[in-house]
C-alpha cells in the first residue's frame, strides 16, 4: 500500500534512508524500538516492523526516556517533526540531551505543521510565510545544531534529504552512538511550505537544499569566511557531523550511582536481620 | 555467472513526484500519461542507484538476478 504522506514528501526519503541504515548496522528487528509523537513526520513508525509506539504530541522522549531505562538494551529511535520535537516537546528535547539517554532523535525539519495545515513552527525561518503568517513569519527561528549542542547531545549532525547517501551514514552514525544523538534532516513539503513560499515542487525544494548548504570539515568547522556578512539570510546552511564525542550515559550512570549502592544497602541490610 | 540488473519499478507506489527523473544523472527516466515513472531508457542506466535511495515512495529498486 502507497504511504500517506504527498506526493514528494521528503519524510519518504528519510524512512527510505532510515531502512538502509538499519540494514546496514544489521539490527535485528526485535532489538529496535521506534516511538513518535504526532505529525506527518510521526508516521514513520507506522511503516516499519520493529517495535513501535505511536505517543502524544511532542513526548516522545519521555517515552523513549522510560522504555530505555526500564530495557537498556533495545536501541531506541524518536522521529519527530520540527514543531513536535522543538515547540511541543522543546523541553522534552533539551532534558534528553542533558541527560545524554541512548536515543535516537531524527528531526525531519519541514519548517512548517504539515498535518494541521500549515501552521509555522518554530524551524520556520524569518520571513517565511505559513498559513498563520500570511505576511511572512516575525519569529526567529531555533538552530537546532546550536540548540542540541548548548543542551549537551554528544552527537549532533544535520543533513537533508538531497544528501540521501549522507543521510544513511549519519543515521547508522548517530544509532550506533551511546549517548543522545541528534540527526536534524532538512525534509521538503511541497504541499505547505511549498506552495505557502512559491518555493516550486519537491525537486525544486531539494535543488536548493543541494544549492544553498555547505559540508562541515572532518572537525565540525563551517568551511568558508563567514565574518563579513551580517544578513544571515542568504548563508548557506552547515550540513554534516557537528559532534560525537564520548560522555557518560544515562542508563549507565544511573545502574552504578543508584541502583547497585541501593542494591548493596538492601542486601548488607537484609544480613543485618538474618541469624 | 554473471549479474543482471534493471530497475523495478513499484506502479502502485509511485506519485509521480518526479524526483528520480529530474536527479537521474543519464536521463533514464520518465513519466508517462499517468504521471507514473518508466525506465525509458534502460541501456542508459548506469545503476548508480540515485534514484532508488531518493524515491520517497520506495517504488524504485535495483533488482540483482544472475542471469540463466
Amino acid at each position: 500500500m502507497p504511504h500517506i504522506w504527498c506526493p514528494g514528501c521528503g519524510h519518504g526519503i528519510v524512512l527510505n534512508s532510515l531502512l538502509r541504515a538499519v540494514e546496514k548496522l544489521q539490527l535485528e528487528r526485535n532489538d529496535i524500538v521506534m516511538i513518535s509523537g504526532i505529525g506527518c513526520s510521526a508516521r514513520i513508525q507506522g511503516y516499519v516492523d520493529f517495535h513501535t509506539m505511536h505517543t502524544l504530541h511532542g513526548r516522545a522522549l519521555a517515552f523513549a526516556t522510560g522504555i530505555k531505562m526500564a530495557w537498556p538494551l533495545l536501541k531506541v529511535i524518536v522521529p519527530m517533526g520540527d514543531g513536535d520535537a522543538l515547540a511541543i516537546g522543546g523541553n522534552h528535547f533539551i532534558h534528553a540531551a542533558r541527560r545524554n539517554i541512548d536515543v535516537t532523535a531524527i528531526i525531519m525539519n519541514n519548517s512548517i505543521y504539515g498535518m494541521t495545515g500549515g501552521q509555522h513552527s518554530p524551524l520556520t525561518q524569518c520571513g517565511d510565510h505559513a498559513t498563520t503568517a500570511p505576511y511572512g513569519t516575525v519569529d526567529s527561528p531555533f538552530d537546532v545544531v546550536q540548540l542540541a549542542s548548548a543542551a549537551g547531545a554528544s552527537f549532533i549532525a544535520r543533513t537533508t534529504t538531497y544528501h540521501a547517501r549522507d543521510m544513511t551514514r549519519l543515521l547508522a552514525a548517530a544509532i550506533e552512538h551511546k549517548g543522545f544523538s541528534v540527526v536534524e534532516v532538512l525534509s521538503q513539503c511541497p504541499t505547505y511550505y511549498g506552495r505557502k513560499n512559491d518555493a516550486g515542487d519537491a525537486v525544486a525544494m531539494m535543488e536548493r537544499f543541494r544549492d544553498e548548504t555547505v559540508k562541515v570539515t572532518a572537525d565540525g568547522a563551517v568551511p568558508g569566511d563567514r565574518s563579513g556578512r551580517m544578513d544571515g539570510a542568504h548563508e548557506p546552511v552547515p550540513v554534516g557531523l557537528f559532534r560525537r564525542e564520548e560522555r557518560p550515559e544515562y542508563c549507565e550512570a544511573y545502574r552504578t550511582r543508584v541502583m547497585e549502592p541501593a542494591l548493596e544497602q538492601a542486601q548488607s541490610a537484609a544480613r543485618d536481620v538474618s541469624p | 555467472m554473471s549479474v543482471e540488473r534493471r530497475l523495478d519499478v513499484n506502479r502502485h507506489w509511485c506519485k509521480g513526484c518526479r524526483i528520480c527523473v529530474a536527479f537521474c544523472p543519464r536521463n533514464v527516466l520518465a513519466l508517462d500519461r499517468e504521471g507514473k515513472v518508466v525506465v525509458m531508457r534502460p541501456d542508459d542506466c548506469i545503476w548508480c542507484g540515485d534514484c532508488e535511495i531518493r524515491c520517497p515512495d520506495l517504488a524504485i529498486t535495483i533488482v540483482k538476478e544472475a542471469a540463466s
